[in-house]
């Protein structure tokens, strides 16, 4: 690599691992003409734990806390694909009232993930007043994390076959509390944002990834919605009862970051709408379905994927009829995600590279595993 | 205890030798009809050794040099233009060891289906960069955790493992407490990381 860099005009900049806007541990290393950025590469791995290799030498239950330090600012859809999962696998389905409570908290936890996205967006590209806003918000949210399952973070709230835990009594009153408060809240970030010349400036145009790229790279989530692909799996293929709730899926047509930033925005409008939706469905009844306390399924396989926050999280499990899965493969929408950042940083300039990988929506514990 | 070894030893009531082994398990399976598999058989012939479902999930076996013709088919003739996933699966007892999985989806379908080669050892498929770009990062995590190279790759490099590890972490016979003890040596400056 280094000789075709040393003949050229090109100058190489490395940049990270350690540095406030590649949210983690990501290296980047810029090949640059003066400002413009000519190529990226993305050096990834060093939060890797082996975390598929864990899940072949744990049993089925033993690995779901696990699946929680991928993504760990989204943990419960990352439980919620894994539950699915090895549900599928098993061939039992989590009980109604289960299945409402876990689309309030993954919703929640959409919220949750997109209030860090927003605020660390925001602070990269130099609006540093929104973050103290989201985490603000992001506080209740994690209040009521706390309050169900004592965890903040990595909460491990759902178990195979059901929740976890049974809900605390006025959890309902809290959601809903929330959900009158939040809306407003948007419109503050909006009024802060969507308006300010500076914001518009620094992400109209930047990092365009086209609906042909995007499908192309294997890109899902808010990039594909905002390059005008109306695809959610929350609609595609609907898991947890998402059919039965009223929601739209966002989308915007040109593929920008500042586009990105629109749909994430209003993905949070459609989860305050199916919260609302979710907490008047909740109904008295067992949380968890009839699953053996071994959990031995018979000798398949499946791929099960969600909608996370960041795009499509699937899960392949491969069992041989033991208490231990033969083979765990996470689809991580991070990972696949990241690989467009070559794409839509070329031709860049340095400034934009910040705000190119803050729009990625990118969690280094999900891309190294 | 000599006991043991005596003719009045109780008999173990284990299985009589002349009994055949008990067969292992395998997946429960249907086959797999309809207009899409009909056309591919058609198609491919003899290089498809199965199209199944199991759980409502439809895949098909083929044969390791058919997998880049048929990804390929699927994109440009069924409409399969996401390649979601590829990933690798080892069976260390089996002359052909690995299974190549390769997860597609269509969005004018809303369907997936799964794309399954037996590989042995050494076996150097084709890269499906050409087909699907996503394919390039998901193909080097298969070779820096299996140890599979693909044939034609633009940039086969390890991507999660530093990049002089030696030994594929996610082959069954390689421990969980394993690891590349003169790298860490080298690199940690520490005697183990265990």
């Amino acid at each position: 690599m280094a000789e075709t860099f040393l003949d050229s005009s090109e100058l190489v900049l490395n940049m990270g691992p350690q540095h406030p806007s590649t949210h983690g541990v990501l290296r980047v290393v810029l090949r640059l003409d003066g400002e413009k950025v000519m190529g990226t590469e993305c050096i990834i791995g060093y939060l890797h734990r082996g975390v598929e290799k864990i899940a072949e030498n744990r049993t089925y239950q033993m690995f779901a806390p696990y699946v929680d330090r991928m993504d760990y600012v989204a943990a419960v859809s990352n439980g919620l694909g894994y539950c699915l999962a090895v549900e599928k696998l098993l061939n039992v389905e989590a009980p109604p009232r289960a299945q409402t409570v876990r689309v309030a908290l993954t919703e929640l936890n959409r919220i949750a993930s997109h209030l860090i996205w927003l605020g660390t967006h925001a602070l990269d590209i130099g609006a540093i007043t929104p973050l103290f806003y989201t985490m603000r918000e992001r506080e209740e949210i994690l209040n009521i994390f706390e309050k169900y399952c004592g965890a903040r973070l990595t909460t491990h709230a759902f178990r195979i076959g059901g929740l976890q835990y049974e809900l605390y009594d006025g959890f309902e009153q809290d959601v809903s509390a929330f959900c009158d408060m939040f809306p407003a809240r948007i419109d503050e970030y909006e009024e802060l944002l969507s308006g300010n010349r500076i914001w518009v400036d620094r992400l109209t145009n930047i990092g365009v990834l086209n609906a042909a790229q995007c499908k192309q790279y294997g890109v899902t989530g808010p990039l594909l919605r905002a390059a005008g692909v109306r695809w959610d799996l929350r609609k595609a293929q609907p898991y947890s009862g998402y059919e039965n709730y009223d929601f739209e899926i966002p989308i915007r047509e040109n593929g920008d970051t500042y586009d990105r930033y629109i749909v994430r925005m209003q993905e949070m409008r459609q989860s305050v709408r199916i919260l609302r939706q979710a907490i008047k469905r909740i109904e008295p009844g067992p949380i968890m379905a009839k699953v053996p306390k071994v959990i031995k399924p018979p000798v398949g396989e499946a791929y099960v994927s969600i909608e996370a926050p960041k795009g499509e999280l699937g899960y392949y499990i491969v069992s041989d009829g033991s208490t231990q899965p033969y083979r765990v493969r996470v689809r991580p929408p991070s990972f696949v995600n990241l690989q467009a950042l070559e794409p839509m940083a070329k031709g860049a300039l340095v400034a934009d590279i910040v705000a190119i990988i803050g729009t990625i929506d990118i969690v280094l514990g999900e891309v190294d595993r | 205890m000599a006991d043991e070894q005596t003719p009045d030893a109780k008999p173990k009531p284990a299985a009589p030798a002349h009994a055949a082994p008990k067969a292992p398990p395998t997946m429960a399976a249907v086959p797999w009809d309809g207009e899409l598999p009909g056309r591919l058989k058609e198609r491919f012939g003899e290089q498809i050794n199965t199209a199944a479902s199991y759980l409502g999930q439809n895949f098909l076996v083929v044969k390791p040099e058919a997998v880049f013709d048929l990804i390929e088919y699927l994109k440009l003739e069924a409409g399969f233009d996401y390649l979601v996933d590829i990933t690798a699966v080892d069976y260390p007892k089996r002359e052909l060891r690995f299974d190549l999985v390769y997860i597609l989806y269509s969005f004018e379908r809303n369907e997936r289906v799964r794309v399954k080669t037996e590989i042995p050892d050494g076996y150097r498929p084709r890269s499906v960069v050409d087909i699907h770009l996503t394919a390039n990062w998901l193909e080097r995590e298969v070779f820096d955790m299996f140890g599979i190279s693909f044939d034609g790759h633009p940039d086969l490099r390890r991507i999660l493992m530093p990049e002089d590890w030696t030994g594929y972490p996610l082959r069954k016979d390689y421990s969980i407490i394993q690891m590349d003890n003169r790298w860490v040596q080298e690199n940690l400056g520490i005697e183990s990381g265990q």
